[in-house]
């Protein structure tokens, strides 16, 4: 047991040791406010490191920053039938189809994990990105999450075995943009917080660019002919700041029990009918 | 220039609203705002949501047991709340949305304490960048 966890540990530690460090916003010394004043330097080559902050843009309770679920004729999904059959048998509790805490089938209100693309598009807080030769890690504060992405060159699997987090491979599109492609995700996961569905089918593709020292964006990419007609785009240059390297991310974690007892004195009472 | 300011402008404009992203709004009757002098009994520092219960009287004078809630552990230091803003017995002033069903549940709008410092409860969206 104690062998394993120390694999584990040196598994998780290595990446930190080999990673590139992020330089930090402020140099220290700076006076607060000054860096903002400067031009950020340039973006370094083949280099997504550090711990990046969407803001709270990021969260996106109504569904996808570039494409909420707010009726709008323009941020119509294009949907299969069997997209919008799969959709209306997910009941979300935010958004324009939303229903009481009690009702809803939302898998991460429960603690499921919310796979991917979901990770981007729903409670993306900060992220970490730590770059080896072979794989790029990406930890996410909600839920405490991370997840692998491989650039050792191998293909996606051909018919691959469903996972939470499905399978990632990367390349680097050119010096600044990092494109990660993305199959077998389980099917119980919803693409965004308004239960927007995908199939085993499902292949996401995220676009890391990064525009400079500080900065970068995220493109998200959703392809599942079985749900959708074509091709759409969830998240269109969601921006990051790079925040210091000695930053401390808060811990944000689905807790069964936390949330059993949030379901008894709250989410429960404040659904029942004629409680009055 | 002047496109520029204007850009620059709705860059930096910024939209408070409540979050409660993990289970919604539906519940909550919006039109509705009480605010009542309340006495602390509990406050759980927990996700997916914090949540405050107090004493208050009704109208009638009748003491209610409420428990409010507000978004998460990671959201309200941001909003300089901490696990140890309450402890039971505390005289506050709480504001809140009811929910639509009459259950003694709200979600919390603002908190003045005994001192009286104000404890906002809403969640400034603003992006990691202006709009471009």
């Amino acid at each position: 047991m104690f062998r394993f966890c120390l694999a584990w540990t040196m598994a998780l530690a290595a990446p930190l040791m080999l990673t590139t460090p992020a330089r930090a916003q402020t140099a220290p010394g700076q006076q607060p406010g000054a860096a903002e004043k400067q031009k950020p330097a340039p973006a370094p080559i083949h280099d997504i490191s550090g711990i990046w902050d969407p803001g709270n843009e990021g969260i996106q309770p109504l569904g996808p920053r570039a494409m909420p679920e707010d009726g709008k004729p323009e941020h119509q999904v294009p949907y299969t039938p069997l997209g919008l059959e799969t959709l209306n048998s997910h009941k979300p509790s935010n958004g324009i189809r939303s229903v009481l805490p009690g009702e809803t089938n939302d898998p991460v209100v429960y603690c499921d994990p919310q796979g991917i693309p979901r990770e981007d598009l729903y409670e993306l807080r900060t992220t970490q990105i730590l770059q080896t030769p072979l794989k790029v890690f990406v930890l996410y504060e909600f839920g405490r999450i991370w997840r692998v992405i491989w650039t050792d060159g191998r293909d996606l699997p051909k018919d691959p075995e469903p996972r939470w987090y499905g399978y990632s491979v990367g390349k680097w599109e050119d010096d600044y943009t990092f494109v990660v492609q993305t199959t077998g995700t389980d099917e119980r996961t919803w693409v965004d917080r308004a239960g927007r569905p995908h199939s085993g089918d499902l292949r996401v593709e995220e676009k890391f660019h990064r525009v400079d020292q500080d900065t970068l964006e995220l493109t998200v990419t959703i392809n599942d002919p079985k749900m959708y007609t074509k091709p759409w785009v969830p998240l269109d240059k969601l921006r990051f700041k790079l925040k210091p390297p000695n930053f401390d991310v808060r811990e944000m974690i689905c807790s069964p029990s936390e949330f059993a007892e949030y379901n008894k004195i709250i989410g429960k009472p404040a659904s029942e009918k004629g409680a009055q | 220039m002047r496109n520029k300011l204007v850009t620059i402008f709705l860059g930096l404009l910024t939209v408070s609203v409540p979050l409660f992203a993990h289970h919604g709004a539906a519940a909550y009757d919006t039109s509705k705002n009480l605010t009542v002098k309340a006495t602390v009994t509990e406050w759980f520092w927990a996700n997916p949501h914090c949540f405050l219960k107090f004493d208050a009287k009704d109208d009638k004078g009748n003491v209610v047991h409420w428990a409010t809630e507000t978004s998460n552990p990671a959201d309200m230091v941001n909003l300089g709340w901490s696990k140890d803003s309450f402890k039971p017995g505390d005289e506050v002033t709480v504001t809140f949305t009811p929910v639509k069903n009459g259950a003694p549940v709200g979600r919390i709008d603002q908190v003045v304490l005994a001192s009286g410092q104000i404890l906002k409860a809403r969640v400034v969206f603003k992006s990691a960048e202006p709009t471009q």
